[in-house]
């Protein structure tokens, strides 16, 4: 049996979330890959609990969601992120801090500080790569440490480990898609409803979907950062935050969904990337493949032998998500 | 834009090749080929229909071209607005003079507004149109697209393209 200690950075719906998972998949790791998922150090901004010995995750997980996690017996104030990041002797390092688009911050120097002391590092964290993503392959290079960020595109959707292991093959010609699911629900509730997109947007936020400040994901800006580190991985086009041509939702009119829906069509919020990275409306065929509604995600990867491959699931949600880390922290232990 | 072409063939191997290989070296997309092995035409020769898409100026030295390899061209036919597209536009659209923006693209020969639906919900509120285009290849109505980019730009007006 291989044990795999790890340390969580960022406890909040996606951190905790992973800790859930790993209770409950942690016999079933165990017997399939032979892996003892080990939970020694949780790190927030306020405090962190560390128990060298291994901690539940079950437990931390409903302190978290009771906003308890200082009523934990490991608790202690002065164990902050980074400094559990240096000091809990972890193999892999989960980083799930809010992201930030501006400086990539706090994900980047917690990822920077967990490859100079030799650990590896699994993300859901778009900030750091999509302002510093050569920086960071670097440093994950330069330390011998492996550095995995499949959930930070498409949530549980497969993109990076698909390309990478069974696509392996292919040349990726172009990738578009839906790639967020804020604008994918509003969008398809003012089309389907009849609904004004301010109304459609006070739903999402009600339902929890859209976030109280929604500007980053219905600006597209969201939807860019993952282009970004889309091109930077797949395409290995050198390319930041800025390289985006960007436009949102936010101009879409009832009406203009009304006269696109009588001809067949949907609106979409459609991220492409080819020879330029664009995030834009898009009218797409009501019978297309890419015209899926809800919440969910879709992409399709254009390749030079498979030609079209399509994927879809869900985009965001803390145990889809942790589907996606927690292949990746099964991939990293099994090398 | 897309040709559509009868072509003769003497009956002997590779002139298939002959006939489709200049398609493809001045850069055409050959879109189908029907090659009518049981017919003759009076002359002996057996026909074969030809459809691509090619550059507008590239035509005529193509055709020399198959000429010059001992093919009989019976039939050049340009297909005119082959190819239909739907854009969205919004903003003030009508205020942004969308007599002009019809106009602009009307002029360019190759691609025309054949439809026009807008919805205007009130005064000083923005406008939607759905504008469909028809063009007489890809290529053109790429162009149109352009060039209509251009102009959404200008007259600071959303476009919405298809996918």
């Amino acid at each position: 049996m291989k044990k795999i200690r790890i340390s969580i950075i960022g406890f909040g719906v996606i951190g905790s979330g992973v800790a859930k998972a790993i209770s409950k998949k942690r016999d079933h790791i165990k017997h399939r890959y032979g892996i003892d998922l080990d939970l020694v150090g949780i790190g927030e901004n306020n405090g962190g609990i560390v128990c060298e010995k291994g901690l539940d995750p079950m437990e931390a997980y409903n302190l978290a969601r009771s906003r308890e996690m200082n009523k934990h017996p490991c608790w202690k104030e002065d164990m902050k992120g980074i400094k559990v990041i240096r000091e809990v002797d972890a193999d892999i390092v989960i980083e799930t801090t809010p992201t930030n688009i501006d400086s990539g911050e706090p994900g980047l120097s917690h990822m920077l500080t967990a490859f100079k002391n030799k650990r590896h590092v699994v993300t859901s964290n778009k900030g750091p790569l999509a302002v510093a993503y050569k920086e960071l392959i670097r440093a994950a290079e330069e330390n011998e440490v492996q550095f995995r960020f499949e959930a930070s595109v498409g949530g549980a959707m497969p993109v990076f480990n698909l390309v990478r292991e069974t696509l392996q093959a292919n040349k990726i010609l172009s990738i578009k898609g839906i790639l967020n699911g804020t604008c994918n629900y509003i969008l398809t509730r003012m089309s389907t409803e009849g609904m004004t997109y301010e109304h459609a947007l006070s739903e999402a936020q009600e339902l929890g979907i859209a976030e109280t400040d929604p500007s980053y994901d219905v600006e597209g800006k969201d939807t860019a950062c993952k282009l970004v580190i889309i091109a930077n991985d797949i395409f290995g086009i050198d390319s930041t935050y800025k390289d985006v041509e960007i436009e949102g939702i936010t101009g879409i009119t009832l009406e203009s969904l009304k006269l696109a829906s009588d001809k067949g069509y949907a609106i979409k919020l459609i991220g492409e990337v080819e020879e330029r990275l664009i995030v834009a409306p898009r009218l797409v065929p009501k019978d297309h493949l890419l015209a899926v509604g809800g919440t969910l995600n879709i992409m399709s990867l254009n390749t030079d032998l498979a030609g079209e491959i399509t994927i879809t699931g869900k985009g965001a949600g803390a145990i889809e998500t942790s589907s996606s880390i927690l292949s990746d922290v099964i991939n990293i232990a099994k090398l | 834009m897309r040709i559509t072409t009868d072509l003769e063939l003497k009956d002997t191997p590779g002139q298939l090749v002959l006939a489709l290989q200049p398609i493809s070296d001045f850069d055409g997309n050959i879109v189908s080929v029907v090659h009518h092995r049981d017919k003759k035409t009076p002359r002996g020769m057996i026909p074969v229909q030809v459809a691509f898409e090619i550059d507008r100026d590239k035509v005529n030295d193509l055709i020399d071209k198959l000429k010059k390899n001992g093919i009989i061209v019976a039939r050049v036919g340009e297909e005119r607005l082959r190819e239909s597209g739907v854009v969205m536009l919004i903003g003030h659209i009508v205020h942004s003079d969308i007599r002009d923006t019809i106009d602009q693209i009307d002029a360019t020969g190759y691609a025309e507004v054949v439809d026009l639906a807008m919805s205007m919900p009130g005064i000083n509120q923005r406008s939607s149109a759905r504008l469909m285009i028809n063009a007489t290849g890809k290529k053109e109505m790429e162009s149109a697209v352009d060039l209509l980019r251009d102009i959404a730009c200008e007259k600071d007006l959303l476009l919405i393209e298809p996918i």
